[in-house]
């Protein structure tokens, strides 16, 4: 386990180094610079703006420097916003991100797991059925289709929620969690219905009925924890799709979160937040997995205890 | 002897998409206290589908009794309902399942697992729970078995997996332990290990075992009776001795002949040919007619009724009627009977009965 | 257990003399693996309509905006921002080009003195909604497809020579493949193009850049299955070579893989088209996919609902469909699920 975490730990920094090395490299070939299209400068001002960002130096020396700063975790400075600190921009909006992501995320498995084990237990009713055509419409119908119709019915036409602007607190909060709890919702329920089916078919379940277990006993106290487990697997995707979806629904709901200030960065050339934010999302994403893995190991026992390397 | 399970006419059908597989076609058998009464047949002959049938552990919505009746001492079982069969279940039956590998939940402590039937069927406190379930594991052959409560499944070899089922199987001192292929996932060694086990057990809890196997080795070993099934029907039902040494019924015939053993190391082993019938439409007649070298123009019309040969001894084959003709079993078949006092080829000088 | 004797004829006692060979007789008709699969996929209700559903955006993606009697270019200011008009239903009330206008009900048609059919509607510029929005199905579809089969192609190819030669090879492209994989999607496509030129290549690039790497240890994982089994043992044993066991062995019995795969990839592609185009980095104007209609359309939500909901509803429907084809396929073609 210990060899195997290590292993993980190593790969993981290159994944990163190498996601960091590429940005900056796409970001120096990209076609003129974001002072240079600030028109009112002149030849001298601009070279010293160039200066005072590095930018006048060779690229070998700005990618070291890049780098080197980067492990200090400073992303650098925006163009845009008077020589913001990138970190800092990106902390100050962490608030919002979080709580509509983790809401999201919470909401959508705990839901999802509902309607999968309804679906399972009961397969082939119509309870099945509709938890079924639930998922695949959240799997199917974008997040911004759907976000997009929620502003639209609950908030514009019928006023329940606050349209958007975070200006509500948690009131504001609730429909983009929703919005964002489709994927997770859809993706959880299919997952469990499909480990409860073959859970349930497995030996060992005829095993407990075989003791005398009632229906209830069997679904959750024998099935339910050996479907569970292997959820923890499609964890890190479902982060990767809030991610996806919170720049779409933070645009939609004018939420001031990560999301929102990367979209807005992207339009209006701001590299070195598209950068950070970039190298953001990635150490982010690349944790998760990370820890999605190592969670696996602890609380399956048969990888735990067998010391697994795989 | 007390009958301690009765099952009559016995008739229960699948459905699958491509229609009703009638899966057991009316078997009748009784299960003796302190006997152990082995089923044999090939795959697919409806014996493991007649015991998960006893524990009605079939899929309810696919699964359906026809008709007949289950009685556990008195009771019929294909009457109750759900939660009164959850009574029965692991207290007065319980069961040992072919594969040890699969059959123990994966995420679960063995402990808790062999605890569960005692504080669901007993009425007793997690302590003294914990100490029979540590008491069945040393019954069974477990060393340290205090140490190994809190351990997974998979930390557990083949065979001691099948004695944490079979310690399971015990915890509340079932009148009826049905064994579905015990040992047929083993290896050979251990085969013989967890036979020996279940036989010591049978002697001190004094259970009745029905004995699901296709092995007759294995049959000539633990039985008591033996029943012999072909295509959802038993076909021949008595002693070890009378179906190993004055069998009936042509399938029997086929059956023993088809075991290797070393007399018939020089020869060709026997294989029944063709395949077992298709029980979405089952032959008219006596099903095994169409494979059998002994088929005469009845077997194809009528189903053979049981035809008494002893007191404990039925086969249902048209052979038996008096006015069918005298037919001489296959040569092996012929070799064995003449070790058997009752039998028309007995020769009583060597050996006597076995 | 019956014991009354009956009287029986004595000729029925006649030995009869089976042929054996009938008792062999197979008496299930034996279904080859794609005869099999369609037999199930028939049965799946869901699938078949998903495969009409879809046959039918195909066709109108193509032929759609040739029946208009508009053309999606043209841009008639005078005709901006109709509602949905369409013969025959307006009768009934509905499509019957009356909108709001300042928070009143008006037939915005009779006001314009407009005196032609938008099915769909118009945009603010006056262009037809129908046209527009079959156009944008076009290619949304083709940069999906293109997308779904180079994914296919490479994965197949990567995860093929990984899984098949193992070994040293397979240690090196598995470490490779860990590596990319780490990567998330999304960021990597941003990325990208940031620095292409925005267009359908753009897109295609973008898309297929990482999402190759899913097929790729699906067909790896595969392969190593069946590499080591008895029949591919067998073959080798009697000399076939590795173009033969692949072809002949290996390959029919992972083609139902890859074909869910890849019916679960252009769902994916479409949405993540239609993903990038809303938050602005796919297709740039006049170039329209169900993406960028779909963007413009929220722009004008509270006023002009209809020029959001035709592309929000085809898009919806196509990932519907596709997925539950894609669901279709998988069950047909999973043998854990054959009785």
């Amino acid at each position: 386990m210990t060899k195997y975490m290590i292993r993980r730990i190593v790969y993981m920094f290159i994944t990163l180094f190498l996601i960091a090395s590429a940005t900056f490299f796409l970001m120096k070939a990209l076609p003129g610079s974001p002072i240079s299209s600030a028109p009112k400068l002149s030849p001298s001002q601009l070279a010293m703006v160039e200066a005072k960002y590095g930018l006048d130096e060779p690229v070998p020396v700005q990618y070291a420097k890049y780098m080197l700063n980067l492990a200090k975790g400073d992303l650098g400075n925006s163009f845009q916003f008077k020589n913001a600190s990138v970190t800092e921009l990106i902390m100050n909006r962490l608030g919002p991100s979080v709580l509509i992501g983790t809401q999201g995320l919470i909401l959508g498995v705990a839901i999802g797991i509902l309607l999968g084990m309804i679906a399972a237990l009961r397969q082939n009713t119509v309870w099945d059925y509709g938890s079924t055509l639930i998922a695949i419409i959240g799997i199917s119908i974008p997040s911004f289709v759907f976000a997009t119709l929620l502003q639209y019915w609950l908030a514009v036409e019928w006023g329940l929620f606050p349209v958007g602007l975070w200006k509500d607190g948690w009131m504001s909060s609730i429909l983009p969690s929703v919005a964002l709890a489709m994927g997770p919702l859809a993706t959880a329920s299919r997952f469990i219905r499909t480990e409860m089916i073959e859970v349930l078919s497995s030996d060992y379940i005829t095993l407990a009925k075989s003791k005398g277990a009632s229906g209830f006993e069997i679904a959750f106290k024998h099935a339910f924890r050996n479907a569970l487990i292997p959820l923890v697997t499609v964890l890190g995707p479902l982060a990767a799709g809030l991610v996806t979806g919170s720049l779409v629904i933070e645009q939609i709901f004018a939420i001031p979160g990560i999301g929102e200030q990367f979209v807005k960065a992207i339009t209006s050339n701001d590299f070195s937040i598209i950068m950070g934010t970039t190298l953001f999302y990635s150490v982010l994403l690349i944790v998760i997995i990370f820890v999605v893995d190592v969670l696996y190991g602890i609380i399956d026992p048969r990888i735990r205890l067998s010391g697994g390397s795989k | 002897m007390e009958k301690i399970l009765e099952v009559k006419d016995l008739e229960l059908s699948f459905h699958t998409f491509a229609g009703e597989v009638k899966a057991i076609r009316g078997v009748n058998f009784d299960l003796l206290k302190g006997e152990t009464l082995a089923i044999v047949g090939e795959s697919g002959s409806g014996k493991s589908v007649t015991t998960k049938s006893i524990m009605r552990l079939l899929p309810e919505h696919s699964s359906e009794f026809k008709n007949g009746q289950i009685l556990f001492n008195g009771k019929d079982l294909t009457k109750l309902t759900d939660r009164e069969m959850q009574k029965i279940r692991g207290k007065d039956i319980s069961m040992i399942f072919q594969d040890p590998m699969t059959s123990l939940n994966p995420t679960m402590p063995i402990g808790k697992q062999i605890m569960e039937p005692i504080l669901k069927h007993r009425n007793v406190s997690k302590s003294v729970a914990h100490k029979e379930a540590v008491d069945l594991l040393r019954l069974v052959g477990m060393p340290k078995p205090e140490a190994r409560m809190k351990q997974y499944p998979h930390q557990f070899s083949g065979g001691q997996r099948q004695r944490i089922v079979i310690a399971i199987a015990l915890a509340c001192n079932p009148q009826v332990l049905i064994a579905d292929e015990p040992t047929t996932a083993l290896d050979v060694t251990i085969q013989a290990q967890i036979l020996e086990l279940m036989k010591d057990l049978q002697k001190k809890i004094n259970t009745s075992i029905i004995f699901i196997t296709h092995d007759l080795g294995v049959v000539a070993n633990v039985a008591d009776r033996v029943a012999v099934m072909y295509g959802g029907k038993i076909v021949e039902i008595g002693t070890v001795d009378e179906i190993f040494y004055n069998p009936q019924h042509p399938y029997t015939w086929g059956l023993l002949s088809s075991m290797p053993s070393l007399d018939t190391a020089e020869e060709k082993l026997y294989a029944i040919p063709g395949t077992p019938p298709d029980l979405l439409s089952p032959p008219k007649g006596d099903a095994f007619a169409l494979r059998s070298d002994y088929a005469m123009k009845i077997d194809l019309e009528e189903v053979p009724p049981f035809f008494k040969v002893s007191d404990t001894h039925y086969a249902a084959t048209w052979l038996l009627h008096p006015d069918a003709p005298q037919v001489d079993p296959p040569l092996a078949i012929r070799e064995r009977m003449k070790k058997y006092p009752g039998s028309r080829y007995y020769e009583g000088t060597e050996g006597g009965t076995y | 257990m019956s014991l009354d004797i009956k009287k029986i004829p004595a000729e029925s006692f006649e030995r009869v003399q089976i042929d054996s060979s009938h008792a062999e007789r197979i008496t299930k008709p034996s279904l080859s693996f794609w005869q099999d699969a369609w037999l199930r996929i028939r049965k799946n209700k869901a699938a078949i309509a998903s495969i009409f559903i879809l046959l039918f955006i195909i066709i109108m993606a193509f032929v759609g905006p040739m029946v208009s009697p508009h053309d999606a270019e043209t841009q008639t200011i005078t005709h901006a921002n109709l509602p949905p008009k369409v013969p025959g239903l307006e009768k009934l009330g509905i499509f019957d080009g009356v909108g709001t206008l300042a928070g009143k009900e008006v037939d915005l048609y009779e006001m314009k003195k407009v005196d032609t059919y938008y099915w769909f509607g118009t945009d603010g510029l006056g262009r037809d909604m129908f046209s527009r929005a079959w156009e944008g199905t076009q290619i949304s579809l083709l940069i999906a497809f293109v997308a779904a089969v180079i994914d296919m192609v490479i994965g197949v190819a990567y995860g093929g020579i990984s899984g098949y030669y193992g070994g040293r090879t397979d240690d090196i492209m598995q470490r490779i493949v860990e590596i990319l994989y780490g990567i998330p999607t999304l960021v990597i496509v941003i990325l990208m193009l940031l620095v292409m030129e925005p267009g359908v290549i753009a897109i295609v690039i973008a898309i297929t850049l990482t999402g190759w790497i899913g097929m790729s240890r699906i067909v790896r994982g595969q392969v190593l299955k069946f590499k080591n089994q008895e029949f591919v043992l067998a073959s080798r044993t009697l000399g076939a070579g590795n173009g033969r066991i692949i072809s002949k062995h290996i390959l029919p019995n992972i083609l139902g893989v890859i074909i869910i795969n890849t019916m679960f990839t252009i769902p994916t592609a479409i949405f993540f088209e239609a993903f990038l185009s809303f938050i602005g980095l796919g297709l740039q104007a006049p170039d329209a996919s169900l993406g960028t209609l779909i963007n413009d359309g929220y722009k004008v939500i509270r006023f002009q609902p209809h020029i959001l909901l035709y592309p929000s509803i085809i898009l919806s429907l196509l990932m519907i469909a596709f997925n539950l084809l894609g669901d279709g396929l998988r069950d047909a073609f999973d043998p854990k699920m054959k009785d």
